[in-house]
């Protein structure tokens, strides 16, 4: 049982806290994605889970062991059963590709031939057969990557940290790659801790993600679909997915876009008339909906007031989708839809083309943390 | 994310406290012992008189004095002329195979290097054979053959002494600017011609001021050297009485059998020494440090390159006929002296035999002991300084452990500290002072060079250690390897062409020594160095001579082989 758990750890260094009382449940087999801005502390945990650091404060159990105590001798990160895939590769430059694989099998002294077997499988397992005895220097940045990733296999341990082992390859590899290690996740059933600032990345491969700010501090834990649909406040919901902000103005209990007096049309925060606070409206472009005015009106089922009126200030054909920006009122936000879409529903927009717009989804802030996301 | 996060890495954890601490004390012993020690006797001895008290008037008394001040005069007059020089003949010709047209541009360029290899006090003694005012073998031949009344030239000179030093020294000055030229963004150059520039314009307000730092760092590098220089000086001063400070504290040691006025002197001037190399060496770190590496990409360009046209073949001929000039005429001179059997007789093929060389190498018990010596410290000395040079890089490098700032400290005295301080230091803390005794055994010699060249292992460890970045180690801890067998499999492997580095930087360069030697030397424990001076100050003109081309023969048959071995190493 690969379960990891970090209770109330913090660390700092020179007296900067980077990670401060922070709590952490990784599931057996699960694959468990660390999402945050570049030097959020992300890389710190990592490095707490596999013994590279101790903690200052705090307990990381692995399985049923406790690893580490802050103050306690802990265990070496040899004896801690890990494959981790660093940033930088981190393969021996002085080794072929073989010696590196083959390495954590011969510090395990495993016989011969098994050594040679599960080292040709874990060649195999990352497409690199036929290069075995190539050295790193002869290798490119997504082949070493990938002789990383098989070394931290090959020896079958029962977790792996990978610290942003996707970074360097390019678009097409990376995506498969992604798959590659789902599936390994899956066929070994081990448990996979992955750390990584690529937001579309994490989306895709976890089973579970935890979305830290730039504090170190743990926003929101959930499945991606959660953390996508349901973001737990203004950051989580900046952080994941593009993001559209609509500035609003308060009149009694109505919350109305810009600074004009088109009430958004959206159910109003709960607790709009007790909470003393700055509203702000947060949607992604594929949950704007847009019209023509004119159509808008015509439908007299849904109402005009369910939509504000606003001005197309930019029309971006991107090919398989045009993408507006539309200001409402001084509030802007930026919409995506499919060309051909687009086309069939009489939505070619012009710059200066008066729209309608609505929503699928939207979201309510408090104005104030958008100063965390702006700086 | 800063994956190289601050601090701690897997090496501390489990070297543990006790291993980090004791690896920490062992290597700042060794710097405390080998260097610092001999260097702080120095000052003390410089600084407190007899009564334990501190007395700067007595310093300056010393330095007062006629002789000493007139070596401190000298030392700085002839670094300054050899300054000069060199940085003005070196930035010529690295422009000159950098950045023109100029034929077998390749070939002078080792060329140009090859006095890095000569040792200079030899070139002064070809220099002193080719123009001593009455024995030179010039000077002759413009007296009895073309008639003239008086010598042309007289090497035992302030331009003698400086135009021999610039010979051997502007490599530093070469070899620094090629390397600049070679590596600026030819962009910079190409945009200031698109917005209209001339090349002279281009030279003057681009090219130089991004190639000055350089420029200058080479000159510090000369003008540090030409200061503490012993050998040339010796060789070719001391007839007309011209000290500089290393060879003064030598005469005064030497001389004067180590009166208690003496070794005052010598540690007040050897203080000076240090002081000046400190003072030197946190400019040229100013300098390089002020951004020489934003302006200078790490590949290599191709950079514009001047055509000489008609100038192209009269410069050919003059960089041909420097190389003859300074590097095949006095080489020549040395190895045809050496088959002469009395110093004077002309070049005649009846005056020509290997008789000296066969002397020096089999009959001569004084010489075979003297290679005999040299080769057996330099291996040593090489050997030490090579293991506790990682071993200290490794701590300074790699460790995170509590007092390292020490270590960094003592670290960069060795490079400060110039040959003749050494020996003297040397001299002040092994004869007994401490309950042991080494003065007049090889073992001071080999105490002495192991300081002398800690600097050299220094710099080649830590270069290489800071090349195996921590995610390896970790990598292979995470692997299942233990701290040492992460050090035995992936550190050591990775290091190893560092030490070997480090092992010929040392090994060479010792095989030629003088200036440490020649003050420590007994008349058993002479080396290969002190052994052809010694010959050339009794007179014995040809066997120095002969010794001296048995010496070049050594350093370049090592040179080659390190070259090769090297170049198969890059690959």
């Amino acid at each position: 049982m690969a379960k990891i758990t970090l209770n109330a750890v913090s660390k700092s260094y020179d007296k900067r806290a980077v990670l401060q009382n922070l709590t952490l449940t990784v599931d057996h087999g699960e694959c468990f994605t660390l999402l945050g801005p570049s030097g959020c502390g992300k890389t710190v945990l990592l490095r707490l889970i596999a013994g590279f650091e101790t903690p200052d404060a705090g307990v990381i159990h692995i399985g049923d062991d406790m690893v580490a105590k802050a103050g306690e001798a802990s265990i070496p990160p040899d004896r801690r059963d890990l494959g981790v895939v660093f940033q930088d590769y981190a393969v021996w430059p002085h080794m072929s590709v073989f010696q590196n694989v083959s390495y954590p099998l011969k510090l395990a002294k495993a016989p011969p031939a098994e050594l040679e077997e599960k080292t040709r499988k874990a060649i195999a397992l990352v497409n690199m057969q036929g290069l075995e005895e190539r050295l790193p220097s002869e290798l490119s940045g997504g082949q070493q990557q990938r002789v990383a990733l098989a070394r931290a296999l090959v020896a079958q341990p029962s977790i792996m940290l990978l610290d942003e082992p996707l970074s360097n390859l390019d678009a097409n590899l990376r995506e498969e790659m992604r798959f590659e290690i789902k599936e390994l996740q899956h066929k070994l059933d081990i448990t996979v801790f992955y750390v990584t600032h690529d937001q579309e990345i994490a989306l895709a491969i976890s089973d579970r993600m935890a979305i830290m700010d730039k504090k170190g501090k743990i926003r929101q834990i959930g499945t991606p679909v959660e953390i996508y649909e349901k973001p737990a406040d203004l950051f989580v919901f900046n952080f994941v997915g593009v993001a559209n902000f609509i500035t609003v103005n308060k009149q009694g209990n109505t919350l109305y876009a810009g600074t004009g007096a088109q009430a958004i049309p959206w159910e109003m925060p709960e607790d709009i008339a007790s909470a003393a606070m700055n509203w702000i409206a947060g949607c992604r472009p594929s949950d704007v909906i847009i019209a023509r005015p004119a159509s808008v009106d015509k439908s007299a089922d849904k109402g005009a007031d369910k939509y504000l009126r606003g001005v197309i200030k930019r029309a971006s054909f991107l090919g398989a989708m045009m993408d507006y920006l539309v200001e409402i009122d001084g509030a802007h936000l930026r919409t995506a839809l499919e060309t051909h879409y687009a086309i069939s529903n009489d939505l070619l927009f012009k710059e200066g083309d008066e729209c309608a717009i609505t929503f699928h989804n939207l979201h309510w802030f408090d104005a104030a943390h958008m100063s965390e996301i702006t700086e | 994310m800063s994956p190289t996060s601050p601090t701690s890495s897997a090496i501390k954890k489990d070297s543990g406290f006790g291993a980090a601490q004791i690896i920490l004390t062992l290597s700042i012993g060794i710097l405390v012992v080998v260097v610092a020690v001999p260097v702080l006797l120095i000052f003390l001895n410089a600084f407190w008189d007899n009564n334990n008290d501190f007395n700067l008037a007595a310093v300056v008394k010393v330095l007062s004095e006629p002789d000493t001040y007139q070596a401190l005069l000298n030392s700085i007059i002839i670094a300054c002329g050899t300054t000069l020089g060199s940085t003005a003949v070196g930035t010529f010709f690295a422009w000159l195979v950098t950045r023109t047209d100029l034929p077998y541009k390749k070939f002078m360029k080792g060329m140009f290097l090859v006095p890095f290899m000569l040792p200079s006090f030899i070139g002064a003694l070809a220099w002193k054979m080719l123009l001593s005012p009455r024995a030179g073998y010039i000077n002759r031949f413009f007296m009895d053959t073309l008639g003239f009344d008086n010598p042309i030239f007289n090497i035992y000179s302030y331009a003698g002494i400086v135009m021999v030093e610039i010979m051997y020294l502007f490599p530093f000055v070469f070899i620094q600017v090629c390397g600049a030229l070679e590596h600026m963004d030819p962009t910079l150059e190409e945009s200031a011609r698109i917005s209209g520039a001339g090349l002279g314009t281009i030279t003057r307000k681009i090219t130089i001021p991004l190639v000055l730092p350089s420029i200058l760092s080479g000159a510090l590098l000369i003008m540090l050297y030409s200061m503490a220089h012993f050998g040339t000086v010796a060789v070719l001063g001391i007839e007309n009485g011209i000290f500089n400070i290393p060879t003064l504290i030598y005469e005064k040691i030497h001389q004067s059998a180590g009166s208690f006025e003496s070794i005052r002197t010598g540690t007040v001037l050897a203080s000076v020494l240090v002081i000046t190399a400190a003072f030197i060496i946190w400019m040229q770190n100013k300098i390089l440090g002020k951004g020489r590496y934003q302006i200078i990409a790490g590949k290599s360009f191709r950079p514009m390159e001047l055509k000489l046209r008609g100038l192209r073949i009269p410069l050919l001929i003059f960089c041909l006929a420097y190389i003859g000039f300074t590097i095949v005429l006095p080489t020549a001179v040395i190895f045809l002296v050496g088959a002469l059997p009395t110093y004077g007789l002309p070049f005649t093929l009846e005056n020509l035999s290997l008789e000296n060389y066969k002397f020096i190498l089999f009959d001569f018990k004084v010489t075979r002991d003297a290679i005999f010596n040299s080769v057996t410290l330099g291996l040593a000395a090489a050997l030490i300084t090579m293991f506790a040079g990682v071993m200290i890089s490794y701590v300074i490098v790699k460790m995170k452990v509590r007092g390292k700032g020490i270590l960094e400290f003592l670290g960069m005295l060795p490079f400060s500290v110039p040959g003749s301080v050494i020996a003297l230091g040397v001299i002040l803390a092994w004869s007994g002072k401490f309950g042991i005794n080494l003065y007049n055994t090889v073992w001071i010699i080999l105490v002495a060079y192991i300081a002398r060249y800690m600097a050299f292992s220094l710099k080649a460890n830590s270069a290489a250690l800071e090349q195996v970045h921590d995610s390896l180690v970790e990598a292979a801890r995470a692997c299942g390897a233990t701290m040492w067998q992460a050090l035995r499999d992936i550190v050591l492997p990775l290091v190893r062409p560092g030490m070997l580095a480090a092992f010929f930087l040392i090994f060479l360069p010792s095989l030629r020594e003088l200036t440490v030697s020649i003050m420590l030397y007994a008349p058993t424990t002479r080396t290969i160095g002190v052994a052809i001076y010694t010959l050339n100050e009794d007179g014995e003109t040809v066997r120095s001579a002969a010794m001296a081309g048995v010496a070049l023969i050594l350093i370049i048959v090592g040179q080659t082989l390190i070259n090769r071995f090297t170049a198969k190493h890059k690959r």
